[in-house]
């Protein structure tokens, strides 16, 4: 069609064939889709949400100034806070604390700003190597030992207090949970779109597989999805942990193969009845082989339902990961996925109630996304129930 | 339909059969085997439990016994749980699991399908908008969250119901199970019974039977419901078995003894019999409430047949 109308560009009767090329700019079913998904508010806002959760998935553990692993001895979960940990009344006993342990004793102790300048003294003499002592402590950086008495009984210890932000607070362990939410939904968001295009790519070959051929060859792999389907998936999905059960990656591509049925059956139901419509028949009466029709003909149109089920997948995929890891089946230590947290912030909810919240907004704004732009999918591309 | 109901049974016996063998053959294949501790045992242990458990035959040969044992109702002795057979861990654990299943199934039913007929019958508006709203939010958190949240607020803060236990099925302590595990089931009740009602109510029988003058809730509960919960059925058989069957997350937190726990447990300690038993016992409660689904579709929708 697109070279008909560049040859009708190139004849010199201009008036026609602007109008013919007018007459080609039609709004297509994809367009007509777009342009309701674009009006359903709740689709568009998900997207934006999404859109922001994946970028601060992927760069926010770039970007932190904690690592996902650093774990801080001094600040065992601490609550989420905007203002800067340490807190000033904590600064002294630490300090009194680490001291200890270089076995000095403080005589007076003055905070300006983040500079803490401290008289020490101490019945043996005194190392500038003590003031390790004091850096090894998270709350004090650039901890230096000066003005040491000829005694060296005696001296001042200036040091720097190190502040630091826990925005969403601190795990059982000390760590950083921003970070780990962070990169615990990347863990995450990986493993759904992996799964899930796994299962795409699976399903959408063997359900049209099976819905083109049909007869018997359809009755036998319809029979072989039902059999799978009456195995109870937990059963496949443990099976498989126990197999791969180190290497998550390979495992997800795993549960994507066992996502498929569904998929299966969508497709097929879907090529049974595009394989009986007049386009189909002509192509066939031309001449194009098996894999053609169904690559050019067959499998774009049972794309609508399909990416549907796609969106709707990932949650699923997402949410079974969550429950994988939640049974301590899932990703190990010292990476996480957002189930991971969740469970341990189920286990810490006295008390430390921030390590519950903040992994589970995550989860749950990123599964209701999915969920609304699912939805906002169906009815942009099968308007029926609007 | 006596006919139809015995044409199913039987055709579901090569299923079982074959699903039986799948899952026989997958465990064994799995690495590691019932008795790996940490420490490994005596060799010579060793070799007495497999004599006594019958593992040092060949597969083939742990095969035909097995299945001839399952053919006279034996299912065998647990491995992980000495003393026990599956038998009894089932005849245990499955009437509970049965019974906060059930429970759950019922309100799932009841509550959700009043609030997508709500919804739909106020479609696109503020009813509409916020039993929706809810749905989602009950698809999307997690039961593991729900879980200790409520146990928080209704065990901990308000003191009104015990954290966990079973306390031989007192009803203080079923309450907080039932609801956790019923909460996602009403939420993707009420969202089938509401995209099915809002196309029920559109149909031209509704509006004939709105047209003849009939009043307005027996065409809703009558006429259009009948239509609109063909969804909810065959959605409700699949989501019944696994109910019924218990929920490991429940369970588990709640520390409830059914039957939920010993699927995952099992597997992991590759208590082969229990992990069987399991299998059997799931694909025979799919099993049975996919034909049930069949004869529920039928008695609604006059237009299907048994052939």
């Amino acid at each position: 069609m697109n070279k008909t109308m560049k040859n009708a560009m190139k004849t010199p009767a201009g008036s026609l064939t602007e109008t013919v090329v007018e007459a080609q700019i039609g709004r297509s079913l994809w367009d007509d889709a777009w342009a309701r998904l674009k009006a359903n508010k709740a689709a568009m806002a998900s997207c934006v949400a999404l859109f922001i959760i994946s970028i601060a998935c992927f760069l926010g553990p770039v970007l932190s100034p904690h690592g996902f692993d650093t774990v801080y001895r001094n600040y065992v979960k601490v609550p989420a806070s905007l203002t800067a940990y340490p807190r000033n009344e904590a600064v002294e006993p630490a300090m009194v604390k680490a001291l200890k342990r270089a076995r000095l004793s403080i005589e007076s102790f003055t905070i300006e700003g983040d500079q803490i300048t401290a008289k020490v003294s101490s019945r043996r003499e005194i190392r500038e190597r003590s003031s390790q002592y004091v850096d090894r402590s998270d709350l004090f950086k650039n901890a230096k030992l000066k003005d040491l008495a000829d005694d060296k009984l005696t001296g001042t210890l200036v040091a720097e207090i190190d502040r630091k932000h826990f925005y969403f607070g601190t795990d059982a362990n000390g760590r950083d949970l921003m970070t780990r939410t962070l990169i615990a939904g990347r863990v995450s968001l990986v493993i759904g779109l992996l799964a899930s295009s796994v299962a795409l790519l699976i399903g959408v070959t063997y359900g049209s597989l099976s819905g083109y051929f049909g007869g018997r060859v359809d009755l036998v792999m319809m029979r072989v999805v039902d059999v799978l389907y009456s195995l109870p998936f937990i059963f496949f999905v443990i099976l498989l942990v126990v197999f791969f059960g180190r290497n998550f990656i390979l495992m997800f591509i795993a549960v994507g193969a066992v996502e498929w049925l569904d998929m299966a059956r969508i497709v097929r139901g879907q090529t049974l009845s595009i394989k009986r419509q007049e386009y189909v028949l002509a192509a066939e009466a031309m001449g194009v082989g098996t894999g053609g029709i169904l690559k050019r003909h067959i499998i774009p149109n049972t794309l609508g339902p399909v990416v549907i089920f796609v969106t709707l997948l990932v949650p699923k995929v997402i949410l079974l990961e969550s429950f994988l890891s939640f049974l301590g089946l899932g990703v190990q230590e010292p990476m996480t996925s957002w189930g991971v947290l969740i469970s341990e912030g189920a286990r810490n909810l006295q008390g430390a109630s921030w390590m519950l919240i903040f992994p589970s907004i995550f989860l749950t704004t990123t599964l209701f996304a999915l969920n609304f732009i699912g939805d906002g999918l169906r009815d942009a591309l099968d308007p029926k129930d609007r | 339909m006596l006919r139809y109901v015995l044409k199913r049974l039987l055709t579901a016996i090569p299923t079982l059969f074959l699903i039986v063998t799948i899952s026989f053959f997958l465990i064994r294949v799995a690495p590691g085997g019932p008795f790996d501790l940490e420490r490994p045992l005596e060799a010579k242990v060793m070799e007495n439990l497999n004599k006594i458990y019958q593992l040092d035959k060949s597969l083939w040969e742990q095969y035909v016994i097995y299945m001839g044992n399952v053919l006279k109702g034996d299912l065998g002795p647990s491995f992980f749980f000495r003393d026990f057979t599956v038998g009894d861990l089932f005849r245990q654990g499955l009437p509970i699991s049965i019974e906060i299943g059930g429970y759950a199934l019922l309100l799932a039913l009841i509550f959700g399908g009043a609030l997508g007929i709500l919804a739909a019958l106020k479609q696109n508006r503020a009813p509409d908008y916020s039993v929706m709203t809810v749905a989602t939010m009950g698809i999307t958190i997690p039961n593991f969250v729900v879980a200790p949240v409520l146990t928080l607020i209704f065990g901990v803060a308000l003191g009104w119901l015990p954290v966990g236990g079973w306390n031989n099925g007192a009803w203080p302590n079923k309450i907080l199970p039932i609801i956790t595990l019923a909460l996602p089931q009403v939420a993707i009740v009420a969202r089938l019974t509401r995209g099915s009602m809002i196309e029920a109510l559109r149909s031209h029988h509704i509006r004939t039977a709105r047209a003849n003058g009939l009043p307005s809730w027996m065409v809703v509960v009558v006429h259009a419901l009948r239509g609109a919960l063909l969804p909810v059925v065959s959605y409700a058989g699949p989501a019944a078995a696994a109910l019924l069957t218990g929920s490991v997350v429940i369970e588990t937190i709640y520390g409830i003894p059914g039957v939920g726990r010993y699927f995952v447990q099992a597997a992991l300690n590759r208590d082969y019999t229990l992990v069987m038993g399991t299998v059997i016992v799931i694909a025979v409660f799919i099993m049975i409430f996919n034909l049930i689904v069949d004869l529920l579709y039928a008695w609604l929708d006059p237009r299907v047949r048994y052939d």
